[in-house]
């Protein structure tokens, strides 16, 4: 499920940066490698637990809210980048105001 | 159990070739500035420090959710020794052959896309720079 959840993730992101594409100002291409990066790691997780014998995807509520947690993980990074890079120099007055003397 | 070590050092191998290309992408853009030279983009294609923070967002990307799902699993902790298999020697070895394994395989599978995804972005960008090359020439 967690596999399932952030693939979704990820093909969610990847249209919503196509349709601003080629304008990446909100940094959205980050959050769709972020989550393309991680789908392909737990697509190679699950052929390896094919090999030991268990299955290729857990269908439990608990692996669901992991896939979840996951992809709020993964939105909170991207603000983080984002606030920080301040693409729209939001923080730009309160980083260019010096203290009065 | 700490499967996602493999990529991080990949991811920081990459970020430092990275850096590097940046440097000497914006000596080499000072160069032609001082001497005149044209900056041809057609046939500079795109720069390869752009191509490696591609490999490199997919890397630390899926690492920093893989570490967040070994955290959920109790495999991580944020105390020393933050692997809770280095507590038991017999965890040891089955975990150092996940990483060898399982850790490697996800590093080649995530390099690899990266590979076709350069080689698509630049077949594009010289059918595009083709294109654009013909309609300047009418």
């Amino acid at each position: 499920m967690c596999l399932l959840i952030t693939l979704l993730a990820a093909v969610t992101t990847t249209i919503v940066w196509y349709v601003q594409a080629p304008n990446n100002l909100y940094r959205v291409s980050t959050l769709c490698f972020m989550y393309w990066g991680a789908s392909l790691m737990w697509l190679v997780d699950g052929f390896f637990c094919i090999a030991e014998g268990e299955p290729f995807l857990e269908f439990s509520s608990g692996d669901a809210l992991l896939g979840f947690t996951v992809v709020l993980c993964g939105l909170a990074a991207w603000v983080i980048i984002l606030l920080y890079n301040d693409p729209k120099n939001v923080f730009k007055p309160f980083r260019k105001s010096s203290p009065q003397k | 159990m700490a499967c996602f070590l493999a990529p991080a050092a990949e991811a920081i191998v990459m970020t430092i070739v990275k850096k590097s290309m940046e440097k000497k992408e914006a000596q080499k853009v000072v160069l032609n500035s001082e001497t005149g030279a044209s900056d041809n983009h057609a046939e500079a294609g795109i720069p390869w420090s752009r191509k490696l923070s591609w490999l490199t967002n997919l890397l630390w990307g899926g690492v920093f959710l893989l570490a967040i799902e070994h955290i959920w699993h109790g495999e991580v902790v944020p105390w020393p020794p933050f692997l809770t298999a280095m507590n038991n020697p017999a965890d040891i070895m089955p975990m150092l052959q996940e990483i060898a394994s399982v850790g490697t395989s996800m590093a080649i599978l995530v390099t690899l896309v990266w590979a076709v995804l350069v080689i698509v972005a630049d077949h594009i960008y010289k059918r595009k720079s083709v294109v654009v090359h013909a309609a300047q020439e009418e």
